[in-house]
């Protein structure tokens, strides 16, 4: 399945390499190059590129790219998902996933790697099992390591591997026990000139943070349930369960994991918790364009729109912007021609505006193309769909855990757009 | 480019040779380090060495200082000695070989990990002498009491087999062992050997079937992907296809526009095969396959969800398909290369069944963010899902797109219209109008691209649109696009007649620039020289020489080609043959308007989500997706006799104390089954008591039923008008039973018979079909043969067959009337005339031909039933007669007796048909309940209990014999 796996940085180094069969020269590497040069953004190298006796299948993630050589027929998105749980173990074992990150502990991250696969087939990709195997490094057992000699893979052999309940590790001990959920709600909405929504869907997911001793056996029921139009568990759910009675019944993993992502029927949909007036224009044969931009809560019952960050594409045209916000700060990269405005907290009471006006190129004729306005904000304790956990409920221990549920609302990685409505082209 | 490439050479050549140097001298300290007693010095320069090869340096120059240390204490030394081992083995084949003896005193550890491991690595170890040891050493682990060792021996097998193919024979008894093996930690591991090794051995499968469908909710994530994709190809070799009933539909429209196509081909092959067909009977195997993988669509791991999404795209009913749309859509909120694979599968179902895909529309508005790739390709979806309902949308949509600073997808936007254009007619004008507004664009990319779409567009009604073509005509002076300016010359030549003023000056301006023009555009203009000769030549005469001698001496030899082909063609010499004559007829032909196709069109000859689908190349070791058989394969080949032993490890019996969901084997599902089906029922009858208590209760009962019967009728019609079709639905089982209306005698020679077609009656869904055949056995023609007052019970309808003018004789005529017998087996009697002779006959249909089979699922069938308690339900007990052994023919039994359909089930002791009667469409369903020494059970459940009883003899009688 996957030959070797190349690690390459935006500069186009290799800087790790490593096969599971036999060695595949670097050199196969330049066909990537080449792909990566015709694309003229990073992330429009295709994923999948063939080669006269290869395949190459790549994710890019961190401004890493991780090419898996591929000689075979193997269905691309076992790679592209396997590639991306090595990043995501990366980032779980070192807190970041940096090039810099990957060459300090690049022992760990082979050590991890030749456990993850086997003649390029996944053996061990669960993160508690890993963490079995080889331990991840903290700044306290590299002292301890370098005083007393020890070592960072487990000295216990990995019995997860053999449990029922592959994910979660066994003889777990906490002296304090609790279960913290994340209810993180992502709103994606197109909206166009005159404000009216186009789509607008939202997106969820449960992370968990479970530190429970022993073998906990959970369930999580929700007050609404039928708000949920689709979702996708965590191996460790019990689906059948599920289906019957609409609770989420499971045995965790220890510590961090993503028990469930949901989405919401757009009939559910509640109106999207800011707006944005703005009125921007260029004047023909003039050099000079005006830009106003207006933010405002809506609908967000009580709770304060937070972290908001307004980003726009100006046109080709704009030489450069001189704008006023009534607060937070702007920049605008005259070479890019992206516009940023840190907004910051909304207060209602006083909204925040972005004015002042735009110099274009002198003789340039009036951009035909009409900004698009990307909006990211957060709300704190609440969840936009209104989805509520009803309760939680420990079998198989003794103890009281303590638990705990937090809300928040986000825009998407793709938030509102703003656009034009325009005449027929 | 290729200095470049020099430098990046000589930049890593003299890199090498510094590292070398302070390689040499470092490796010393190393080799060292490697030799001391200490483990932390043997420690650190592993790790060190580790370093340099996961930086693609060498380090082979130190195997043997390394290799001393394989047995070291240390687990972190002797885990980073195994990577180097496995790294370099194969170079230095004869050192490595010292380490082998310390893999074989592992692979005797009474430790199952340490088992384990030392498998691993000796079966990484790339070197050809040990591959005896080896084929041991596997063979030895597949029968080793963990699992977790035989999942190993499992991982060992390809590893082997890519060393030494010829070891393919003892590898497939393993794999035969190991499929055999019941724990889901070896299941996913063996099926990946198995399709690396002997992926054709498909009758490896046929016992492991079952157990495999069963296991594959527990396997893990990867192991799922790998056993989906082989049942996949496994199901296709060994189920009918459940889609083959639609194929015979003629008439009736299937329920999706883009099958239009496929409708096509399907009547060409139904009518090649008109041998009648078995009724569609889904197996109770494809059916579990198709049962158990449904909540995988849930799974975390999008491979997973797009092998299932696969699955049922290839093996579901086209009804059932459909819940593969939601999961799929779910996919693509995902990271940007998840999207891409699975936008590209979205594209080439989209084809195939767009309806799955109308209602998510919006899920594929393209967002500024999103990566050029991913634009183009929602692009592609939403151009395939645009029809005439929402194209207005889509096309406000475009309009947005149009704008984008992002020129290539402004590009593909532009084409996009025009494939919608080409496709919905309604749209064309506006289409048209708004590309040729693109024509002023201020972006030359953008008038190009419109120029060769609106080329296309024009192709369709050229006469309509002479102002464009002016407009376009104009454009040659400032566009420079070598495509479009092709494009212009080409529709100006073409339609020279209705631009008769213009088309003369843009060959005189492109005579002018012939030198400097890109070869497309100079074999257009010799193009538009030739036409414009013909048409025109008083003009143009000149012209033409000129641009053909020009194009005598251009370097091209297309060129110089064309331009001889083409004097020879216009030019009337004295030596030109009969060819000139017919040049007006070759070059100015009406040509056919192009078709603007999706470039994913028949890419779902590919399995869905293979590499090879999405580069739409055959890679390496993809297996093709077999066709489905023409008949069913004998399913019994996957019945298991033996059961399990009960004897379990203790790791599996702990899994069934916490999951408690993981059916051992087929057994084990159908009791599950059985018990949850007894217990609804038993819930069901207790209600029906409790209610039967009171009558006004009942009576209100009474009115629900009906109105549950009216939506069921309804949905039946739905189903209909989108599902069965006429022949293939509702086909008849073997040989059809024919009755006599007429003997050979007292008809004078002429015979009748006839049978219940068991088709649908075109024209009165209300009607049985009887088909009714003529025999002429006299010397004489028989002439007009017609039905004569037909004396029927009360609200009774007959349709008579067309009048038969002439039979001649020895002759036989077949012809289908329609009869309605109000549901009830009274008979219709009627005169039968020649045209000299008038013959009373009378038609008394079985119970069993009162009825149409529909479709249902097993859900359906047990709410139905549940429906239908007490007074409605008639069961009766039986011995089976002697030859009725086995479903198949129990099936066959029933379904001759009465025109019913299989129901399908998980229980191999259960057979279920459902059907409703032709006149009232009330429901009848029957299940025949199989046990042991041929006793076995027959309940119908049947509103009219008339035909509930009679119907219960029919099938006993049917099953007694």
């Amino acid at each position: 399945m996957i030959h070797s796996l190349f690690l390459v940085n935006s500069s186009g180094d290799i800087f790790l390499e490593k096969h599971w069969k036999s060695v595949v020269s670097r050199s196969v590497c330049d066909y990537f190059f080449e792909a990566q040069e015709r694309a003229s953004e990073p992330e429009n190298v295709p994923p999948v590129i063939p080669t006269p006796h290869h395949y190459l299948i790549s994710v890019l993630r961190h401004r890493i790219y991780f090419v898996a050589v591929i000689q075979s027929e193997v269905p691309p998105l076992f790679v592209i998902e396997f590639l991306h749980r090595v990043v995501d173990t990366f980032q779980d074992y070192f807190g970041v996933c940096t090039e810099a990150a990957i060459k300090d502990n690049v022992v760990v991250v082979y050590e991890l790697l030749e456990e993850m696969l086997d003649n390029g087939f996944p053996l061990a990709t669960e993160s508690n099992i890993l963490k079995e195997l080889i331990k991840p490094p903290t700044i306290l057992r590299t002292v301890v390591n370098t005083i007393t000699g020890s070592t960072n893979v487990g000295e216990q052999l990995p019995t997860g591997q053999l449990s029922v309940v592959p994910w979660r590790r066994t003889g777990v001990k906490y002296t304090n026990n609790e279960a913290y959920f994340d209810v993180v709600e992502e709103i994606d909405a197109i909206i166009d000139k005159s404000g009216s929504t186009i789509t607008a869907e939202i997106q969820g997911v449960i992370d968990a943070c479970v530190k429970l001793s022993g073998m906990p056996d959970l369930t999580l029921s929700f007050m609404n349930p039928r708000l949920l139009d689709d979702v996708s568990f965590h191996p460790c759910v019990r689906f059948k369960r599920w289906e019957a009675e609409r609770i989420l019944s499971f045995i965790p993993p220890d510590g961090n994991f993503r028990l469930l992502s949901y989405h919401v029927s757009s009939q559910n949909l509640v109106a999207i918790p800011v707006y944005v007036k703005h009125n921007i224009t260029f004047r023909e044969g003039s050099s000079q364009g005006r830009f106003e931009l207006t933010l405002g809560p809506k609908q967000t019952m009580g709770k304060a729109v937070e972290s908001v960050l307004v980003s726009s594409q100006l046109p080709r045209g704009v030489l450069n912007v001189n704008l006023n916000p009534s607060q937070g700060t702007y920049t605008f990269d005259p070479v890019t021609k992206l516009l940023s405005w840190d907004v910051g907290k909304i207060n209602p009471q006083k909204l925040p505006s972005l004015k002042g006006s735009m110099s274009l190129q002198a003789g340039a004729s009036k951009p035909d193309e009409n900004p698009t306005i990307n909006i990211q904000f957060k709300i704190q304790q609440m969840a936009i769909s209104g989805l509520k956990v009803n309760r939680l409920d420990m079998y198989g221990e003794k103890y009281k855990p303590f638990k705990g549920i937090k809300y928040m609302t986000k825009a998407g990685k793709v938030p509102e757009g703003r656009r034009d409505e325009a005449a027929l082209p | 480019m290729v200095t470049l490439l020099l430098q990046k050479v000589k930049y890593t050549a003299s890199k090498n040779i510094c590292v070398k140097i302070s390689l040499s001298c470092r490796h010393d300290d190393l080799k060292e380090m490697l030799d001391s007693n200490k483990d932390s010095l043997k420690l650190e320069a592993m790790k060190r060495i580790v370093a340099m090869i996961a930086r693609g340096k060498n380090a082979s120059d130190l195997f043997p200082a390394v290799v001393k240390n394989v047995a070291c204490k240390n687990i972190e030394v002797k885990k980073l000695v195994y990577v180097y081992l496995v790294r370099y083995a194969e170079e230095q084949q004869d050192l490595a070989l010292l380490s082998i003896s310390t893999f074989q005193r592992g692979l005797k550890d009474p430790n199952q990990l340490i088992r384990a491991s030392a498998l691993r690595v000796l079966s990484s170890i790339r070197v050809t002498i040990i591959v005896p040891i080896m084929m041991l050493a596997i063979k030895e682990a597949a029968s080793d009491m963990s699992p977790y060792v035989r999942k190993t021996a499992a991982h060992a097998i390809p590893k082997l087999y890519s060393l030494d193919p010829d070891q393919k024979d003892q590898l497939i008894e393993v794999i035969e062992k190991l499929l055999a093996d019941k724990t889901t930690l070896v299941a996913g591991s063996v099926v990946m050997a198995f399709e690396e090794v002997c992926p054709e051995r498909i009758d490896l499968i046929h016992k492991n079937y079952r157990k495999l469908c069963n296991l594959l909710i527990d396997v893990e994530e990867w192991g799922q992907v790998v056993i989906i994709n082989m049942l996949t190809r496994y199901a296709r070799t060994q189920f009918l296809n459940p889609n083959e009933s639609l194929l015979e539909e003629g008439g009736e429209k299937t329920f999706y526009g883009s099958d239009e196509e496929e409708g096509k081909e399907d009547k060409v092959e139904a009518a090649a095969l008109v041998v009648k067909r078995k009724p569609y009977v889904m197996d109770p195997d494809h059916r579990l396959l198709l049962r158990n993988t449904k909540p995988l669509l849930q799974s975390r791991n999008a491979a997973v969800v797009m092998a299932v999404a696969q699955l049922y795209f290839h093996l579901a009913p086209k009804a059932e398909v459909g819940v593969i749309a939601k999961a799929l859509v779910r996919l693509m909120r995902s990271h940007s290369e998840v999207q891409y694979v699975v936008l590209q599968n979205v594209a080439t179902m989209t084809i195939k069944r767009r309806g799955m895909f109308e209602p998510y529309l919006k899920s594929f508005y393209i967002r500024s963010t999103d990566p050029t790739q991913i634009k183009v390709l929602k692009l592609e979806v939403l151009t395939n899902l645009a029809n005439e309902t929402n194209i207005s949308t889509i096309l406000r949509e475009f309009q947005t797109y149009i704008k984008s600073m992002d020129k290539d997808f402004v590009a593909a936007t532009i084409q996009a219209i025009g494939r919608c254009a080409t496709n919905i007619g309604e749209v064309r004008d506006t289409c048209l109008n708004g590309l040729v507004q693109l024509l002023s664009n201020r972006d030359e990319l953008v008038v190009a691209e419109s120029v060769v779409v609106i080329k296309k567009l024009l192709q369709m009604q050229p006469e309509k649109h002479s102002d464009i073509i002016k407009h376009m005509a104009k454009l040659t002076d400032n566009i420079q696009v070598p495509m479009a300016r092709a494009s212009i010359l080409w529709l100006i030549g073409e339609y020279c007649e209705h631009v008769p003023k213009i088309a003369p000056d843009v060959l005189r301006k492109m005579a002018k620039s012939f030198t400097n023009e890109e070869d497309i555009v100079k074999l257009q203009i010799l193009n538009l020289a030739a036409k414009l000769y013909l048409t025109n030549s008083k003009q143009t005469k000149l012209l033409t020489q000129y641009v053909l001698n020009l194009a005598k001496y251009d370097q091209n030899y297309d060129i110089r080609d064309r331009a001889r082909f083409i004097r020879q063609l216009i030019v009337p010499t004295d030596k030109s043959g009969a060819l000139s004559k017919y040049a007006k007829k070759l070059f100015l032909a009406l040509k056919p308007a192009p078709v603007l196709e999706s470039p994913f069109k028949d890419r779902d000859h590919f399995q869905l989500g293979s590499l090879s689908h999405l580069l739409n190349a055959k890679a390496g070791g993809y297996q093709e997706l077999p066709d489905w058989p023409e008949s069913a394969p004998d399913p019994s080949v996957r019945n298991v006799e033996v059961k399990y032993p009960t004897e379990q490890s203790s790791t599996e019996e702990q899994k069934k104390s916490t999951k408690s969901k993981e059916p051992k084997d087929r057994s084990d599902s159908e009791s599950e089954d059985e018990e949850e089906s007894s217990t609804e029922s038993s819930e069901s009858e207790s209600e029906e008591e409790s209610e039967s208590d009171t009558d006004a209760k009942k009576k209100k009962k009474k009115t629900v039923k009906k109105w549950r019967i009216y939506v069921s009728f309804c949905v039946a019609l739905l189903l209909k008008c989108s599902f069965p079709s006429p022949q293939a639905a509702s086909p008849t089982c073997g040989p059809l039973k024919t009755y006599e209306l007429l003997h050979r005698i007292t008809g004078e020679g002429l015979a009748v018979t006839y049978c219940f077609s068991r088709r649908p009656f075109t024209g009165d869904p209300h009607m049985v079909s009887v088909q009714i055949q003529f025999t002429n056995n006299t010397e004489v023609e028989a002439r007009s043969l017609r039905v004569l007052e037909p004396k029927l019970q009360s609200g009774m309808r007959i349709a008579e067959f067309p009048e038969i003018d002439v039979l001649p004789p020895g002759e036989i005529s077949t012809v289908v009337m329609g009869i309605d017998f109000c549901d009830s087996t009274q008979a219709a009697n009627f005169q039968l005339c020649t045209h000299t002779k008038k013959f009373f006959v009378t038609i008394q249909p079985p119970v069993g031909e009162l009825m149409m089979p529909i479709f249902m699922t097993e859900n359906e069938f047990k709410k139905e039933q549940g429906q239908l308690m007490g007074m409605n339900e008639i069961t009766e007990k039986l011995t089976l007669g002697e030859g009725c052994r086995g479903d198949h023919v129990i099936i066959q039994r029933v379904i001759s007796t009465a025109n019913l359909s299989r129901v399908p089930c998980g229980s191999a002791m259960e057979c279920r048909f459902a059907g409703k009667t032709v006149t009232s469409g009330s429901l009848v369903l029957v299940t025949v309940v199989t046990k042991e020494e041929r006793a076995a059970q027959v309940t119908v459940n049947c509103e009219k209990m008339l035909i509930g009883t009679m119907l219960v003899k029919d099938i006993l009688q049917a099953l007694s014999q």
